[in-house]
């Protein structure tokens, strides 16, 4: 038999095109020699398809190691096909690359997807997905929506118009446990960006940068279950102001910020980017300092999907998650944010300027106060979920009274940051994930220790519990 | 009132929008940049005018007609889900508020008919209608959202919900107030009530039903822009919302421009058809 389903054990197939090798198939072979007339080969049982992508595989392997047909040949009948194989797989690890194999192109069972996203520089991977082709390259058809704000992205996100969704970290970790909605089963399976957030303060404020100063001061975040709301309640408190009382914190949706400074309606945001710099650009404020300034490496925004999304229609789920983690790495590389900057500014994605993307996109950026600052890191992307984060973002929910009671930080971190799922695509990207999936992490030089959540929170001298 | 001469009334309308421009680009030719000096590398990444100390200043009326025209050259362009023309935006909204308001009309006129014709009714549900009236229709829509569970139903909810009550309220007030010679006069022919109804009692409501309906699409267009700036997704109003991200003041000017005149038509249209119906007493 030979063909692309022949078996690459028997000496006897074709794995060449013709038994000698030198033919592009057994018909202009036969032609050639002018023998008799062979039997037709027969057609490979179409239905076992697993069998055949593993034989694929295998074929693949066999020609790659033994180079021409005669050593083939020569090697199998020498050894017999059964030590053949099993002397192939140590050298090389045909289990697992058929596996690979078998799971990689076949049976996603939707291909039409709807994602949404808002127009912020945290959504780069998912947006950029589209344009620069990732989602198109693990199969899918995938269609960004522009959405207006969270609790729009949160609501149609669970009445399952979208079918995947770019959500603050918190997010499903307050949808999971019915903060602000009912409870429902949600799965954060990789962060989008690190870093990448600003204090923008407006333009009457220049000289006073110092947060002791603030009382009164009117801020927006861009939504209750934030990371920016953390940090800024964080950063207030560190300087002795209570965030509840001596300022105020409003939740306005990122585009409506810089409006809302221009109109004096705010003192300043603690937001994403583009905001920050598009304040800046319109000459409406400056930056006040980077959030990476307070957490070096803090999470922000995160693609999120419902927990019946993952069982419904697993294999969609990891093509999804694979075309995801492949554009966060890519935007990772600081070589090529200015493409990505291109791709994204367009009014279909993010409709901004292109120079205000590329200055937050390289952190090279105009800071407001009439220098260019320098900073690469500014914004990074990097889509390992660590336990450590959620349970940092637990402790602070409850810091600041959106969950009361006890709360079993390390199971709902498990369940929600689905860090084995996105350890197991990066691995399968050739990326190579961290082993463990808690660390310490370093907030405004306070050390916090995912493993005491309790007595990190009672450390602190302004909370609500 | 004496007849207005029309080419003078137009003459003026012509002077004041002459003037209201004019005034606008003077004002706009002053207003800007500041006179702060920088380096040129941080002046190439930000806007002209923060580049010089100042804010982006309001854009002229040059630069607005500019956009106008741009958008009214090429209004059906679909470049992707979230950019699309003005036009395909404005037929969304249009589809919305149709569907929305097409269907307050087949309850509302019905149902008001009804109460209308019944004292009893119209006491009973009076007290509902005056409570449920006064309801910013744009407060339903969170609660839409969470029962009806899909965006687009929800600001067809909110249109209908908005539109449902001038179109009652007219159509029960209408038939109430038909003359009680006229409802005497079809009994004493022994006319059967679905005679009398349809003989005699609407066309003696229909001018109040048709005002009724005309109130009903104003609240409705102006309503829709709000839904759409909530939900987002298409529309005009998602057109306005998402420039409005960019802080592009003249798409929004062109946006409002469009808004008004689709607003106009609508209304005409209704008046049109309010004057086919009227009769005299």
């Amino acid at each position: 038999m030979a063909g692309p389903f022949a078996d690459p054990f028997d000496p006897k197939t074709a794995l060449w095109g013709c038994s000698c090798g030198r033919h592009a198939s057994q018909a202009e072979h036969d032609r050639a020699l002018a023998c008799e007339p062979v039997a037709a080969a027969p057609e490979p049982n179409a239905t076992d398809v697993e069998a055949l992508s593993a034989r694929i595989v295998e074929t693949a392997v066999t020609k790659a190691v033994f180079g021409t047909e005669a050593r083939r040949r020569a090697f199998l009948s020498l050894v017999g096909k059964a030590t053949a194989a099993s002397a192939l797989a140590t050298v090389f690890p045909l289990d697992a690359a058929k596996e690979a194999f078998a799971q990689a192109p076949r049976a996603v069972e939707k291909r039409n997807l709807k994602i949404g996203f808002i127009p912020i520089t945290c959504a780069t991977p998912i947006i950029m997905a589209h344009p620069m082709g990732f989602y198109a390259k693990h199969g899918l058809n995938v269609e960004v929506i522009r959405t207006a704000g969270w609790a729009v992205i949160r609501d149609r996100a669970i009445n399952r118009e979208y079918d995947a969704a770019h959500m603050l970290s918190p997010m499903p970790l307050a949808i999971t446990l019915g903060a602000g909605s009912n409870p429902i089963p949600w799965t954060m399976p990789a962060v989008e960006n690190i870093n990448g957030q600003a204090i923008t303060l407006a333009n009457k404020h220049r000289d006073r940068r110092d947060p002791k100063g603030w009382r009164g001061f009117r801020f927006a975040v861009p939504f209750d279950f934030s990371i920016h709301n953390y940090l800024l309640r964080y950063y207030v408190a560190e300087a002795g102001l209570d965030p509840d009382r001596d300022i105020q914190i409003r939740a306005v949706p990122p585009p409506e910020m810089v409006a809302n400074l221009r109109a004096d309606n705010i003192d300043g945001f603690l937001g994403p980017d583009p905001f920050n710099q598009r304040a800046v650009f319109d000459g409406v404020g400056f930056i006040h300092l980077l959030t990476r300034e307070l957490w070096d490496g803090h999470p922000c925004c995160a693609f999120a999907v419902s927990r019946a999304f993952i069982n419904d229609t697993p294999n969609t789920y990891h093509a999804l998650l694979r075309a995801i983690i492949e554009a966060t790495a890519y935007a990772s590389n600081p070589a090529n944010r200015r493409e990505v900057a291109a791709a994204i500014s367009a009014q279909n994605y993010l409709n901004q300027p292109v120079t205000v993307v590329e200055q937050v996109l390289t952190g090279t950026f105009a800071d407001g106060l009439g220098r260019v600052q320098r900073v690469p890191n500014r914004i990074d992307f990097d889509p390992f979920p660590w336990h450590s984060m959620a349970i940092w973002i637990l402790t602070q929910m409850k810091r600041w009274g959106q969950i009361r009671g006890d709360v079993n930080y390390a199971q709902i971190a498990e369940q929600v940051f689905l860090a084995t799922d996105t350890a197991k695509a990066m691995r399968e990207l050739g990326l190579r994930p961290p082993e463990q999936t808690t660390r310490t992490h370093v907030i405004m030089g306070r050390t916090f220790d995912p493993a005491d959540p309790e007595g990190y929170l009672a450390s602190f001298a302004i909370r609500r519990t | 009132m004496r007849a207005a001469r029309p080419l003078a009334s137009l003459t003026l309308s012509a002077l004041l929008l002459a003037l209201f421009i004019g005034i606008w680009q003077l004002s706009s030719l002053t207003s800007g940049a500041g006179d702060a000096v920088v380096d040129p590398e941080y002046a190439a990444l930000v806007g002209a005018a923060a580049a010089s100390g100042g804010q982006t200043p309001f854009p002229s009326p040059l630069q607005v007609g500019a956009r106008i025209l741009e958008h009214l050259t090429d209004p059906f362009y679909v470049r992707g889900t979230n950019d699309q023309g003005i036009g395909v935006q404005l037929a969304y909204s249009l589809g919305r508020v149709l569907t929305g308001y097409g269907i307050a009309a087949l309850v509302a006129i019905p149902l008001g008919f009804v109460i209308g014709m019944s004292p009893l009714l119209y006491g009973a549900l009076n007290p509902f209608i005056q409570v449920l009236r006064p309801i910013s229709p744009l407060a339903w829509m969170p609660l839409a959202l969470y029962t009806i569970k899909d965006s687009a139903v929800s600001s067809i909810f909110v249109i209908f919900i908005c539109s449902i009550w001038p179109m009652l309220i007219n159509t029960a007030f209408g038939v109430a107030s038909v003359r009680r010679e006229w409802l005497n006069v079809a009994r004493t022919l022994e006319c059967s009530t679905w005679r009398t109804a349809f003989r005699v009692i609407l066309p003696a409501a229909a001018p109040t039903i048709m005002t009724g309906t005309r109130i009903s699409i104003g609240i409705a267009w102006l309503v829709i822009v709000a839904a759409e700036m909530l939900v987002g997704g298409t529309g005009i109003g998602y057109f306005v919302w998402n420039q409005w991200n960019n802080l592009s003041l003249a798409d929004i000017l062109t946006a409002i421009l469009v808004i008004g005149l689709v607003g106009m038509v609508l209304d005409q249209l209704l008046a049109m058809a309010t004057r086919a119906v009227s009769y005299q007493e």
